[in-house]
């Protein structure tokens, strides 16, 4: 049977099981919208902004961990997208975006709404196609998602030309893929597993360091068995958070720029490391020449790129981190039959992190009267939440604070923009997730300057009945900015103080969502505890102090062991923002 | 170091672009590209020159395995191989002795001209970068008016 290109697109939706997608219409993507209209397996949200579609898309795929897809119209509609497939390339989150074309016998003749999508997508996307003739849609739409969900999983965007959407074919969906340039490597070399068994066997002072790939991997329980087995501490990144239970006693938290002290120490003193669907990130490494200088490196990854990329590695695995851990762990419960003799060889390393761990813990101090510490409220919220939240952060201090003190302990309940940095991303990024599992408590943990740069979703999920809880740390402050002005501007704060923001209750209020608001610390746990009881989405705008910094803190390009563990002396008296002449605050938005 | 790439890729419009903005995102070097059609329609085969320490050729070799358009990767400079350029060389040669001259250097180069105004002598040479190179330094004394050159092309050597 013969079927116009837009309801070739509908059905190959649902052959992969889509059930949601996020977009707004435009002139050549109408007749899609209007196949989409006229049928319920497929539900559009219509979002306020492309760039909402495309977080939205993301959170739902990083919840799931399966394609999400975004449709969006030509020229702006597709460039608004850009940074969602950025970030999606960066952080390999599986997305298929529909973008639409203006017709075939038009491009290239500035069209209307013509922009050259493929192009302009090529670097950040895992792949792009444009599909010129209505018989190849289906094939091109099933390798779409086959691309983005295998491998190391990343964004794929489908360019169709209006005419394509007009146009008949026989629609026949493919059973299977054929891509003769794309195979990727699922287990592991036999004898590099070994191998990295006898290295393990043989460390005194192993760690293993685990990122996003453990995650989207699904290996929690392959990382989990390899430590309990092997008495290895754990360390995770920003994007393996979630992969390994933050409450475990081999659990040493984050590592990084503003990673735990224990974590960074351990690193450090290591000699031999196990990455684990990691890639040795700059925010992670720290200064390179002085990073783990002693240890031996083992990299497990599907990604053959990442591997030596930055950091040599003595063992590299190419291979799903899940499969590749599963024959690790069994290759070595086969060499040591002897359990106990493990821990007693582990003894004096453990003592040592213990020891670190101990020296300078995460810490903070909320005084009664004394203005919120963010720390303070997203402590409360983890207590509150504990285990059962998807917790989405924006990005900036909140960002790492949340990765700080919320101690996931199921993959895929910590979903954050960790290598492009996108402000922005988190409250789009938590209506997806909370689409997807519209049961389950999602909290947006951002700032008033990330939340401000996609607000308009507020609309989104007042209709659609999202109920995101949005904990708004507002310290009216681009706060990783300003602390990097206290740090190395000489205090110094250009253009990250935000002035008076708007009263984010009664916006919230505008959308017919639910605001709170917290002055001081007595109103914290109150304000969450109502705002989570709340059956619709809640604003809760929590006046935080405006000069707490983050830490530990590895100044950029030092080394992973000089960390910044407290405000230099010169920082603790007192500050007050510096503006330019002439830009009265008050007149900026009325308080 | 300098190495010679040879890329097979999907003949699919975009995919130079796909291979030449992976070296450009990158900050990889290209010192000459050349595409050309193989005797299987659906492929194309890319020749890279580019140059890098040993950890960035290893780099350059996987991202290029990455695309998922790329079919093979292969590193002739690893093994035995011939590579060749053409130039095609426009000099001066308004006198007769000049005239003479690029015949002789024609000769010994084993080049050939190719066309031949009263002003010009239009030169067509083959032969690795060395090769090219000395008869451009040969001719420059006459007087070069144009030079129009090919990137390389590379080819293994199989075992006897």
């Amino acid at each position: 049977m013969k079927l116009t290109g837009s309801e070739i697109f509908v059905e190959s939706l649902k052959c992969e099981g889509v059930k949601t997608i996020f977009g707004i219409p435009g002139g050549v993507v109408l007749k899609l919208f209007d196949v989409l209209h006229q049928q319920n397996d497929v539900e559009v949200v219509l979002t306020r902004h492309e760039q909402g579609a495309i977080h939205m898309a993301e959170g739902h795929a990083k919840a799931t961990g399966k394609a999400g897809v975004a449709l969006v119209t030509s020229g702006p509609g597709m460039t608004n997208i850009v940074t969602g497939l950025a970030d999606a390339m960066m952080d390999s989150v599986p997305l298929v975006a529909f973008t639409g074309q203006v017709p075939t016998s038009l491009i290239g003749n500035d069209a209307f709404q013509e922009a050259d999508n493929i192009g302009i997508s090529r670097p950040c996307t895992k792949h792009n196609v444009l599909v010129k003739d209505v018989k190849d849609l289906a094939t091109v739409i099933k390798e779409a998602f086959y691309i983005a969900n295998t491998g190391r999983p990343g964004p794929v965007l489908v360019d169709i030309p209006k005419d394509v959407t007009t146009e008949s074919a026989e629609f026949h969906y493919p059973d299977k893929v054929s891509l003769r340039g794309y195979r990727p490597t699922v287990s592991g070399n036999r004898f590099q597993i070994k191998q990295a068994a006898g290295e393990i066997l043989k460390a005194k002072r192993p760690v293993i360091y685990v990122g996003g790939g453990a995650v989207f991997s699904g290996a929690a329980n392959e990382v989990r068995e390899l430590a309990d087995l092997t008495q290895i501490p754990v360390t995770m990144t920003v994007m393996g958070l979630g992969s390994f239970p933050g409450t475990h006693p081999l659990c040493m938290g984050m590592l990084g720029m503003h990673g735990t002290y224990c974590a960074n120490m351990a690193m450090h003193e290591a000699d031999l490391l196990i990455a684990v669907g990691a890639r040795f990130d700059d925010r992670v490494t720290g200064k390179l020449s002085e990073f783990s200088p002693r240890a031996r490196v083992i990299h497990i990854d599907i990604d053959p790129t990442s591997i030596k990329k930055n950091v040599h590695a003595h063992i590299p695995i190419v291979g799903d981190v899940k499969v590749v851990l599963k024959e690790l762990v069994q290759v070595l419960s086969s060499m040591d039959g002897n359990p106990t003799s493990v821990k007693a060889q582990r003894r004096p390393w453990l003592k040592q992190v213990n020891a670190w761990s101990a020296e300078h813990p995460l810490a903070y101090q909320q005084e009664g009267k004394k203005q919120t510490k963010p720390q303070y409220v997203i402590d409360k919220a983890y207590e509150l939440t504990k285990h059962k939240a998807i917790v989405v952060t924006d990005v900036g201090q909140h960002q790492m604070w949340a990765a700080q003190y919320f101690k996931s302990g199921l993959q895929r309940t910590f979903l954050t923009s960790g290598g492009l940095g996108t402000m922005g991303f988190g409250f789009p990024a938590a209506i997806g997730a909370q689409k997807a599992y519209p049961n389950k408590t999602v909290l947006c943990i951002t700032s008033e300057g990330s939340f401000q740069m996609n607000l308009q979703e507020l609309a989104v999920a007042a209709i659609y009945k999202l109920p995101v809880k949005i904990i708004l740390l507002n310290n009216q402050f681009h706060g990783m900015v300003r602390q990097w002005q206290d740090l190395f501007y000489e205090g110094r704060y250009a253009s990250s103080d935000l002035g008076n923001t708007p009263d984010f209750v009664k916006l919230a209020e505008a959308y017919g969502i639910l605001g709170l608001r917290s002055e001081e610390p007595a109103d914290v746990e109150a304000v969450l505890k109502e705002g989570l009881k709340h059956k619709g989405p809640v604003m809760m705008d929590f006046a935080i102090d405006r000069f707490e910094n983050c830490y530990p803190m590895i100044p950029a390009g030092g080394a992973q062991h000089e960390m910044v563990l407290e405000d230099p002396p010169q920082l603790k008296t007192a500050r007050k923002p510096s503006r330019k002449k002439g830009e009265d605050a008050d007149a900026v938005l009325p308080a | 170091m300098e190495h010679v790439i040879s890329v097979l890729v999907e003949n699919n419009p975009g995919v130079l672009a796909r291979v030449a903005g992976l070296f450009s995102a990158r900050g990889y070097n290209i010192e000459s590209l050349s595409v050309a059609p193989t005797p299987d329609a659906t492929v194309s085969m890319i020749t890279v020159v580019t140059s890098g320490d040993e950890v960035i050729i290893e780099q350059i070799m996987k991202q290029l395995n990455k695309v998922i358009e790329v079919l093979k990767v292969v590193d002739l400079t690893e093994e035995d191989h011939i590579e060749r350029e053409t130039a095609l060389i426009k000099i001066l040669t308004k006198q007769a002795q000049q005239r003479d001259e690029a015949i002789r250097i024609a000769e010994i180069f084993r080049a050939n001209i190719v066309d031949s105004t009263p002003q010009t002598y239009t030169f067509e040479v083959s032969g690795d970068a060395g090769k090219i190179q000395a008869v451009i330094n040969r001719l420059k004394p006459m007087g070069i008016k144009e030079i129009v050159r090919t990137g390389r092309i590379a080819i293994a050597r199989d075992a006897l």
